[in-house]
């Protein structure tokens, strides 16, 4: 902090020796003395004492929840206020509280987990959340099948230009065929609830998967393939060192958006087909007229598909940084 | 039997096809380059000259015409002819060491896996990149990313080192420091240079010859001038020598005299 105080001692002797001759200085070379305020503030503030590290998280902790939870909050109470009648179609949140009571307390009734793994009672009433895991099972097995072979498929016609041009017509197509039509076809060929669910997520998630997958392959900037060509990268070498990692952004986009369709398409066939699993229990509640049930179940999927796709994106992040 | 140059293009010409024909890019260039010499090549944009170096490279085939490398046809790219790329053209999920690492594994296959570290190693600290080693291009400067792929290009231990209009995407002074740094790298290595500027400044400081073409399409080379400097090279030293100003009223009498930008002659 000493700087500007030698500056401003040296500069008036060198404005005051017009060293030139008669000529006098002109305007612009007149040195002016360093501003006295600058000189004098030789010592910032100090800086307040550092926050307890737990605290200083509770505190942007709150900061990030405390609007969501407002707002939910009011709309749980305009919701309350415009079911509040007794004869209201739709229960309020109260209502649902007080008739779901029991679904929402005991979600994961019929579930034990002992040292052999998880178990869910095949039959008679069983809570949301064996619902919800046997839904869940059935999309790992399907969107996990269509995961592998969307990729694969996907770099396939991303790199061989006729493989392109033979299937990228196809998967257009049959892209935009929505999942419940495959279903009939599904159950004529499975003739079972749960191969051809599991068939269903398939068909429906691979779509985005292998069309993803193409798009980063055949994306890859030229100066990757220079870089490749230049260095003499065997096809081997090329595909594992360049390719792969300039595309696994583009392959967990494919993901992401493929493992929300599979949510979307799960609780459609469970409801068509009937037995377990979420979307059964929809239509379950339904017909027995147990709207509190149906909306506690409806959160339970809303919470379930946003940590499916918080956790597709997290593996995401994990691969691209490794 | 007549003398060949180290590096020599002759009689190159590069053809692309187009709508209804072909577009003729250069037009029977012939270049002699010895060995050790830092050639650089200018002229409008447009003009081919990156078509040229991606020909010496082996990215482009030349439809007419022959390049040798000491001898040899040049048929492929190869890592023999680093190239420094203008976009740098460092993998982002690589780290500045491994970057480099992946051009010394392919070229030094032979050697140790420590010796390959200390190669990658050498070659950051020859640029003063060492310090950022651990570092992905995106957390470093633009002025880095090309230290960085200046040096990639250097640990292949090239025949000829080529490079893209390097500087191009700079800020004038980050160019500065950079230009500094390959003169620094030409003396040590005596390394073959062929390097695309757009700068009159860049071309006559760095090179020992100005390759000047001619505007496209069917460009030629239009004029060949050895910049007579004495090396080592100081900015500041140059500025006032009668030879360096020379060199450069030459070059930009070719470049807007003589060859005129053609966008500048429609406007």
């Amino acid at each position: 902090m000493s700087t500007p105080a030698t500056h401003a001692v040296r500069t008036p002797p060198a404005a005051a020796q017009p060293d030139s001759g008669p000529a006098a200085t002109s305007e612009s070379a007149i040195v002016l003395d360093y501003p006295k305020a600058a000189i004098v503030r030789s010592s910032l503030p100090p800086v307040a004492a550092r926050e307890n590290a737990v605290l200083a998280g509770f505190k942007s902790l709150t900061s990030a929840v405390l609007p969501t939870l407002l707002m939910l909050f009011a709309l749980l109470a305009f919701w309350q206020m415009a079911c509040a009648s007794p004869t209201s179609p739709l229960p309020g949140p109260m209502r649902v509280w007080e008739e779901a009571h029991d679904v929402i307390m005991h979600p994961l009734k019929g579930v034990t987990l002992d040292l052999h793994g998880l178990h869910i009672e095949g039959q008679g009433d069983v809570g949301v959340a064996a619902h919800i895991l046997k839904s869940l099972g059935r999309v790992l097995m399907g969107y996990g099948l269509a995961a592998v072979v969307g990729v694969l498929l996907g770099m396939l016609v991303g790199t061989n230009r006729h493989a392109y041009r033979a299937l990228d017509p196809l998967f257009q197509v049959l892209r935009t065929v929505p999942p419940l039509a495959w279903l009939p076809i599904s159950l004529a060929v499975f003739q079972q609830v749960q191969p051809s669910a599991i068939f269903l997520i398939f068909i429906t998630a691979i779509w985005p998967i292998i069309l993803n997958t193409s798009a980063g392959v055949q994306n890859l900037p030229a100066s990757y393939r220079n870089v490749g060509r230049v260095l003499a990268l065997n096809p081997i070498q090329y595909f594992v060192r360049i390719v792969l990692p300039a595309t696994v952004p583009h392959i967990f986009t494919g993901l992401r958006i493929g493992v929300g369709m599979s949510w979307l398409a799960i609780v459609a066939a469970e409801m068509v087909q009937g037995g377990t699993g979420i979307g059964f229990f929809i239509w379950d509640s339904y017909n027995s007229s147990l709207l509190s049930d149906t909306i506690v179940a409806l959160v339970w999927i809303g919470m379930t598909g946003f940590a499916l796709d918080r956790i597709v994106a997290g593996i995401g992040r994990l691969v691209a940084r490794a | 039997m007549k003398h060949r140059s180290y590096l020599a293009l002759e009689g190159v010409t590069v053809e692309f096809p187009v709508k209804g024909g072909t577009f003729c890019a250069l037009d029977h260039i012939d270049l002699s380059i010895e060995k050790g010499q830092f050639v650089a090549l200018i002229g409008h944009s447009g003009c081919g000259k990156s078509t040229l170096l991606n020909a010496v490279a082996g990215l482009t085939r030349p439809s007419k015409g022959v390049i040798f490398l000491e001898g040899g046809v040049i048929d492929r790219p190869g890592p023999d002819r680093a190239v420094v790329f203008q976009d740098h053209s460092l993998l982002p999920w690589l780290t500045v060491a491994e970057n480099v690492a992946l051009a010394v594994d392919q070229t030094a296959r032979d050697k140790s896996r420590a010796e390959r570290r200390d190669w990658v190693m050498h070659n950051l600290e020859l640029v003063q990149m060492a310090h950022a080693a651990t570092k992905r291009p995106a957390e470093i400067s633009g002025g880095m990313k090309q230290r960085v792929g200046i040096a990639r290009a250097i640990a292949m231990n090239p025949r000829v080192l080529l490079m893209d209009e390097p500087f191009g995407a700079l800020d004038a002074l980050t160019r500065a420091a950079l230009q500094d740094v390959v003169m620094e790298l030409q003396a040590k290595l005596a390394s073959t240079v062929l390097m695309i500027t757009h700068d009159v400044d860049e071309a006559v400081l760095l090179a020992d010859r100005v390759v000047m073409m001619t505007n496209g399409p069917a460009a030629r080379i239009g004029e060949d001038l050895v910049v007579d400097l004495p090396r080592p090279r100081r900015r500041l030293e140059m500025i006032d020598l009668p030879a360096y100003g020379e060199a450069r009223g030459a070059v930009i009498r070719f470049l807007h005299e003589r060859y005129r930008n053609p966008a500048t002659l429609a406007a």
